[in-house]
């Protein structure tokens, strides 16, 4: 899943931005400096329907994740919601 | 009741007596009664939660095997609705205890008459559309439910205390994934282990606030990875006071009152899709199988009759509604009706 992530979040670098790297489920993912949340689930191409989002071990709820801005080596846990069974 | 049969549970300290005669007082509804449902229905079965209402709206097959666990070959064979079978497995293996099997499509109409008087909701099923649906019923009516999902190797499990505890909403405040933007069963597989774990900490969960135990339940999102053994906890504790909930702050119920809704899904791993029409009539199957004799190769036994014509297998319940195998394209298994069954 996170080999998915990394491949992904590659080709969207933007040239020209500041870039910073967080930490994603235990792996770095580079992202712009001030990146929000939702940035980075955009990045990841994640479903933002279905997803839980800690930073550095807090949830943060869906509602914040616009607004939420990132910082360098913030630790986060993304996961998505299944619905199977 | 028998002392020994659940010996070793009321050893356990938390359960004890007064915990099991708690059990044996309950009645769970079990939504589901696929792979997760089995574990669950086999486990409070065992336990001795005295009443287990058991809603599953599908028949069996072979691919079913692999993951659910109260089943067999035999089981396959007999055409048997999954709810039906369920119930006679479980009676023999706890002849002591009530089952209800309901086979039905749980849905908007009939989810207050099924969760009726029950104590605590097992989230079975295999889609997110229907868990806000009883994320919709739990809250209005404060039912203790649990969440349970599996994909894959990946499986997740929440338990839900309405009014006190953050609901499925609070999480996912935008509703269910829109439909087709998510993995299924069918493109992304399903490990038994995965399925076994998480309907284990459910039951588990459920014997904790049927037996008198509320204070014990998990309050986080519990997150399971079996293929890296990755076991992660997300604390939701708090959640409920941070977001301003629709559901269970603004006691909107947009499932429950028909606002949100479909009457048709793909059935996760089954290559098959459930017409429901909203405003079905019961269908008369007698009727109906001998008119389609010429049509295909017609089966038929006291709560289904299943037609196979082409490529097809179409199932057809006596409420009306049906199961097209064979296509995960809904307008392709909308027309297969319309043309052997009617509008």
């Amino acid at each position: 899943m996170l080999a998915i992530w990394l491949k992904r979040s590659s080709k969207s670098a933007t040239i020209g931005t500041m870039k910073m790297e967080v930490n994603v489920n235990g792996d770095r993912v580079e992202v712009p400096e001030n990146a929000t949340i939702e940035q980075l689930l955009g990045q990841l191409d994640l479903n933002t329907r279905a997803i839980a989002v800690e930073v550095n071990e807090q949830l943060q709820p869906r509602d914040t994740h616009g607004t939420f801005v990132l910082n360098q080596d913030d630790r986060l846990e993304i996961v998505t919601l299944v619905g199977g069974g | 009741m028998n002392n020994d049969r659940y010996s070793r549970q009321v050893r356990y300290p938390a359960i004890g007596d007064a915990g099991q005669e708690a059990l044996g007082q309950s009645t769970a509804l079990i939504v589901g009664c696929g792979a997760l449902g089995s574990v669950i229905a086999n486990t409070l079965a065992r336990a001795g939660v005295g009443t287990l209402r058991i809603v599953d709206r599908d028949f069996l097959e072979t691919s079913n095997l692999q993951r659910q666990m109260l089943y067999d070959e035999a089981d396959v064979e007999s055409n048997l609705p999954k709810a039906i079978v369920a119930a006679e497995k479980l009676r023999r293996i706890n002849s002591s205890i009530v089952v209800e099997p309901h086979v039905v499509d749980v849905d908007a109409a009939n989810i207050e008459a099924l969760s009726k008087g029950v104590d605590v909701i097992l989230d079975a099923t295999d889609n997110f559309e229907i868990r806000f649906l009883i994320n919709d019923v739990a809250v209005k009516h404060s039912i203790p439910w649990i969440y349970g999902g599996c994909l894959g190797a990946d499986g997740q499990t929440m338990t839900i205390l309405p009014n006190t505890s953050a609901c499925l909403r609070c999480l996912m405040l935008e509703g269910p994934p829109l439909p087709g933007t998510m993995p299924t069963c069918d493109s992304a597989g399903i490990l038994a282990s995965i399925i076994n774990v998480i309907g284990s900490i459910q039951a588990n969960e459920a014997m904790k606030i049927l037996s008198g135990n509320k204070q014990s339940i998990s309050k986080s999102l519990t997150i399971v990875e079996l293929w890296q053994n990755q076991f992660r906890q997300m604390d939701v504790s708090k959640l409920r006071d941070q977001v301003d909930c629709p559901t269970c702050k603004g006691r909107q119920f947009d499932w429950l009152d028909g606002r949100q809704g479909s009457h048709s899904a793909v059935l996760c791993g089954r290559n098959a899709v459930q017409l429901s029409p909203p405003e079905r009539q019961p269908l008369d199957l007698e009727k109906l199988a001998s008119s389609l004799e010429s049509v295909g190769q017609v089966t038929r036994n006291r709560f289904l009759m299943k037609l196979a014509v082409d490529d097809f297998e179409l199932t057809l319940f006596p409420d009306g509604r049906a199961i097209i195998n064979g296509t995960e394209d809904v307008a392709v298994a909308r027309k297969l009706y319309a043309q052997y069954v009617g509008n």
